[in-house]
């Protein structure tokens, strides 16, 4: 057993315990805080994977400026001091969809673990993913699916601002 | 050497004086800021005052440690931790001097944007702490510090974005090496003044430090999100903040002033890291001197100025920077 296997091991137990800590907990600041951790996690097995540039932008972008959005919005509305609410009134048809849905996500993960099982272990290829050729590989081959994402991105900001602003 | 355990040593050896460089900061500050006010600050422990630090980290520690009622102990506790590791942390990708021994990972292709992570995170120590007080001002202390960083780290990217633009490399030590033409015009500072000017403005907003106080507005919110924090926890916010300033000297030197570069670095490797520790010394004392000069600016001013002015200016200066290294102007190749 390599020390990158036991790394990983070790790093996605507590990507997987922070993912079901953050379902389970009942206050809002822990399920955060759970979140924040599984987006450690998830950053240090991208380092693990060769692609630091990744595992930069997943701690920038996910742990440092959304989380801080959603701890900012938890504080700002007290949604700790209200306490449990009386059990919130949840659509009929809500439950039954769920576990539809989840047996389906189970049955496909299972099938690809099965057929890729037979198929033998992916050839392990060293891929560069430095700054440099992520960078042109978005703005090489992938040039059109960035520019539908920015222009997708200013119509949500445009959004944002208009739905904020004050009606006179 | 076993490569594990010189990156412990230096690791340690990091830490020792980034730690001794804190106590020394908090005699430096308290020292300048009382001869700027015509005082003569703190003379009594030891000559010059110079066991101070010393004075106040025993009394801090003797201190008894209390928790306030009705907090949520768990963050309470953990609220000081997370506010240091990431500003110590923050050294890891610095080059102190030329030398591969002064250097711990600073050669890693995505040093900015490790930098920028870190720096990102850090806010989390406010937040939790204003959070877990159970305090009116110190929750409004944390809503104030995670609305001013997010604000802030914007500006402060697109400065640094301007300064990898240049480099072409995201590599604190390319970087560094970028800067070295042989004379001083090669310090990006002259190169990139705008970029230089957001970047000074934004990490001082980004360390909560006067102008930018806002967090700790003692006239507004007693101590902001450290209210209700005494002795050894309240150390460790002191602690986060000044090895921060630190840090963030020591990146404006590696951005702007040409890092460890300097005359005869070749002949004599060591050079190097005096010529550091003094460019870093400098930024220290100017950071000193603002807050001795400017009064705070107020709250919604300081958001408008993040938002209308600082981050319009930084992506103009990335565009006009983008034009002239198209464009191989001299200087901008």
């Amino acid at each position: 057993m390599s020390a990158d296997f036991l790394l990983f091991l070790i790093v996605g137990f507590v990507a997987i315990a922070a993912a079901t800590a953050m379902l389970f907990s009942r206050s809002a600041l822990y399920a955060a805080l759970f979140l924040i951790t599984n987006f450690g996690a998830v950053a240090v097995l991208y380092l693990l994977l060769n692609a630091p540039f990744l595992a930069m932008v997943q701690i920038s972008v996910y742990a440092g400026a959304i989380m801080v959005r959603f701890l900012f919005v938890i504080m700002l509305v007290g949604a700790e001091r209200r306490g449990r609410e009386p059990e919130a009134p949840t659509l009929r048809w809500q439950r039954p969809l769920a576990i539809v849905l989840a047996i389906v996500l189970v049955v496909q993960a299972a099938y690809v673990f099965i057929t890729r099982a037979a198929a033998g272990p992916a050839p392990a290829e060293t891929v560069d993913a430095g700054p440099l050729s992520i960078g042109k590989t978005l703005i090489g081959s992938y040039l059109l699916p960035f520019e539908v994402i920015a222009i997708v991105l200013l119509a949500a900001m445009v959004g944002a601002v208009v739905l904020t602003r004050e009606r006179s | 050497m076993n490569p594990i355990l010189e990156a412990v040593l230096k690791s340690a050896a990091v830490l020792v004086v980034a730690l001794t460089g804190f106590a020394y900061m908090t005699w430096i500050e308290r020292k300048f800021i009382g001869r700027l006010q015509a005082r003569i600050g703190p003379n009594r422990a030891g000559p010059f005052g110079l066991l101070q630090p010393v004075a106040d980290g025993l009394k801090l520690i003797f201190k008894e440690s209390i928790t306030p009622a009705n907090v949520d102990v768990l963050v309470y506790f953990l609220a000081p931790i997370v506010a240091v590791v990431p500003a110590l942390v923050l050294f890891a990708v610095i080059p102190f001097g030329s030398d591969p021994t002064f250097q711990l990972a600073s050669g890693i292709n995505v040093g900015a944007l490790y930098v920028m992570a870190v720096i990102g995170v850090g806010i989390y120590g406010m937040i939790l702490a204003g959070w877990a007080s159970n305090n009116k001002y110190a929750l409004l202390g944390g809503l104030r510090a995670s609305a001013q960083v997010i604000s802030y780290e914007l500006g402060l990217g697109l400065a640094v974005l301007s300064v990898i633009m240049m480099a072409s490399s995201a590599s604190l030590n390319d970087i560094v090496a970028y800067q070295q033409p042989g004379n001083i015009l090669g310090w990006l500072i002259f190169r990139q003044p705008v970029a230089a000017a957001i970047f000074a403005v934004t990490a001082l907003a980004e360390l909560a430090r006067a102008p930018f106080d806002l967090v700790e507005a003692e006239q507004e919110l007693t101590a902001g999100f450290m209210t209700e924090y005494g002795g050894m926890k309240f150390a460790l916010f002191y602690m986060s903040e000044y090895v921060k300033m630190i840090a963030m000297s020591a990146l404006f030197v590696t951005f702007f002033l040409g890092g460890w570069s300097g005359p005869f670095v070749n002949e004599a490797p060591a050079l190097s890291l005096v010529y550091f520790t003094v460019k870093v010394l400098v930024c220290l004392l100017v950071m000193v001197w603002v807050r001795a000069t400017l009064p705070r600016i107020r709250y919604d001013k300081l958001m408008a100025f993040g938002w209308k002015v600082l981050l319009p200016v930084g992506l103009l200066n990335v565009v006009i920077t983008a034009f002239l290294i198209a464009a191989g102007v001299p200087g901008y190749k």
